[in-house]
């Protein structure tokens, strides 16, 4: 069964996650833009942030037979610093019109500050202005006001709710986003957010159709194996396979498929070639065998 | 340095290409855009337009005919765009737009560089392949170097093969990594434009260095290795010409044998004439390095030690 892991922070990982994650049927994952754990002090750092992971992590993920998209976006946490953000909002243009960027994201509200509302504001915009779906990032703290707000303040730019994923939903903020319309986007780690046992409950009680999992690993103990264990834990308990497909694969395409550079073709013919030229040749170190996968 | 009609031919060479795969309405998009980036060649109109070409020409491989292959050598010598997609002729041909203007073509090696280092790999590629292209090729040195740099195979390849950019502008330091470079990271040697021409001494004791490395470590050697060995080789490396000649593997012995036929000392060929058919083969010009490549010379396996 092909899963897709539309929320996965792929920069923070190592070989050894692109090996097990291709291992468990992944076939392709998204890396929103985001903050990277510590406070980024001007827009070369973040420039080159944005083309590392739309050109180093691409190619990595390629070498493992995954395919790698992006959603372009400044964080709810950088926009805080108005003089970084005020540059990034110059050059975001430019890297969402990049070759498999599915979206503008992640965005939202962290602290829910006047200038986190400002940048929430204007990258909404740009959204509707290059026609791209949106990843919302909802808040740790305050979760439920901050979701709210969020559906409100895009509802006001006249964005459609079936083009916008809401991440990081939880049993609190998961009726009013699906009552809405938006995709509901569960990030399933192993102590916090989200756990696969709550999961079944949400999809038992909400069903599968808005409903999305992904892992949000990144730099913290997180799991890139979210995915595929959610969905063994959905279908041992009975849920049927169209919905863990639905949830695990199927509405993630559906959402970002939505921006017309995410397309089930792009994994149908892939094999691993780790020789092959583009989409490319090796993480190989000088001389390790190249690994040569069929896939049937 | 070039006139501004040279960019225009080459423009010119590349909308070619594109008329006859492309849409009409694509072809008028490209036209459009050229033309607005000719007049704001730093604006973001261009890196917008190198985005979006994918989009709007697709990325279906050029599979240029014989005679488009001869008319591009004929424009520039060397240049080779057999392995081209319509995205990369548009990437390049929007980008050779913005030197349209004596301004333009000014800022065109910093323009590069900035295009270059905020693109994403298919575009990275696409900049990296038009090298030979570009006006005021010296300039263009630092954003090839960083190609070159490139942890990814595929950029690197953009520079070192098929183009006659490297073997045109790089000293001899920058040219030696970049063949050294090559064979490590498993690549290969054949589509490298005048390698023989740029084959030195210095390179030729890298090489045995690094093969010596290889050979500590249980490892095998890419027998395209000696053909840049075989010229400087004296009686100082022989005993390594020796030992990859008699190597059980075909393509080392092969390898051996065509170093031994450059190397040339009396007493290489007498090592050669151990195997007189062979010896026969490379003097009738019948096995080269190039045909030992198609006989599969690339395909590295390991296999046990040699005797």
């Amino acid at each position: 069964m092909p899963f897709i892991d539309p929320h996965a922070h792929m920069i923070s990982r190592t070989t050894d996650d692109y090996e097990a994650m291709a291992a468990a049927g992944i076939v392709a994952v998204i890396e929103p833009a985001f903050w990277i754990g510590q406070a980024r002090t001007n827009v070369g750092s973040y420039r080159d942030y944005l083309s590392h992971i739309l050109g180093f992590e691409r190619f990595r993920a390629s070498q493992f037979g995954i395919q790698h998209y992006c959603c372009i976006g400044l964080n709810s946490k950088e926009a805080n610093n108005e003089a970084l953000a005020e540059d990034v909002m110059e050059i975001l243009p430019e890297f969402a019109t990049k070759e498999g960027v599915v979206a503008i994201g992640e965005i939202g509200f962290d602290e829910q500050t006047a200038l986190e509302e400002k940048y929430f504001r204007l990258q909404l915009d740009l959204a509707r202005e290059l026609d791209l779906p949106v990843m919302v990032h909802t808040p740790h703290r305050d979760k439920k006001k901050g979701a709210s707000r969020s559906m409100d303040i895009i509802i006001e730019h006249n964005l459609a709710p079936n083009r916008v994923v809401i991440d990081h939903v939880n049993e609190e903020t998961v009726r009013e986003v699906t009552e809405r319309g938006f995709w509901a986007g569960f990030s399933i780690y192993p102590h916090s957010k989200m756990t696969a046992p709550r999961m079944l409950e949400i999809v038992r009680q909400y069903g599968a159709d808005q409903l999305i999992v992904d892992s949000a690993c990144d730099w913290g103990i997180s799991d890139p194996l979210s995915v595929p264990k959610t969905a063994e834990l959905l279908a041992a308990a009975g849920v049927s396979a169209d919905d863990v497909r639905k949830v695990t694969y199927g509405n993630a395409l559906a959402a970002y498929g939505q921006s017309g550079q995410m397309n089930e073709q792009d994994w149908a013919s892939t094999a691993v070639d780790q020789r092959s030229r583009y989409d490319g040749n090796t993480i190989l170190r000088g001389g390790q065998d190249p690994r040569v996968e069929e896939k049937s | 340095m070039q006139d501004g009609s040279e960019t225009a031919t080459r423009m010119g060479l590349l909308r070619g290409w594109l008329a006859a795969r492309v849409s009409s309405e694509a072809l008028q998009w490209l036209d459009d855009q050229a033309e607005k980036i000719a007049a704001a060649p730093d604006q973001r109109v261009l890196t917008m337009a190198i985005g979006l070409a994918p989009r709007k020409v697709g990325k279906a491989p050029l599979d240029l005919t014989a005679q488009e292959l001869a008319a591009a050598a004929a424009v520039r010598p060397g240049f080779n765009a057999r392995d081209w997609s319509t995205d990369q002729a548009a990437r390049v041909f929007l980008l050779l737009a913005s030197a349209a203007s004596s301004a333009g073509e000014e800022g065109f090696a910093a323009r590069l560089d900035r295009l270059f280092r905020s693109g994403e790999i298919g575009e990275q590629l696409a900049l990296l392949r038009g090298l030979p292209l570009y006006p005021r090729a010296e300039a263009n040195l630092a954003t090839a170097g960083e190609g070159i740099r490139s942890a990814v195979q595929p950029i690197f390849e953009a520079v070192a093969h098929n183009s006659p950019y490297p073997a045109e502008q790089f000293s001899e330091a920058m040219w030696n990594q970049m063949v050294v470079k090559t064979l490590f990271i498993n690549s290969t040697l054949v589509p490298v434009v005048k390698l023989d021409e740029r084959r030195n001494a210095d390179l030729a004791r890298m090489l045995v260095d690094y093969a010596h490395e290889r050979w500590a470590a249980g490892r095998v050697v890419s027998p395209e290795l000696w053909r840049c060995v075989g010229p400087f080789a004296g009686n100082r490396y022989l005993d390594d010409l020796a030992r990859v000649f008699r190597s059980a593997d075909r393509d080392e012995h092969r390898a051996g044998a065509l170093a031994l036929s450059e190397c040339a000392t009396p007493e290489a060929l007498a090592l050669l004439d151990a195997d007189g058919p062979l010896a026969a083969s490379i003097r009738a010009g019948e096995l080269t390095w190039d045909r030992l490549y198609d006989a599969g010379i690339a395909k590295l396996s390991d296999h046990p030690s040699l005797p």
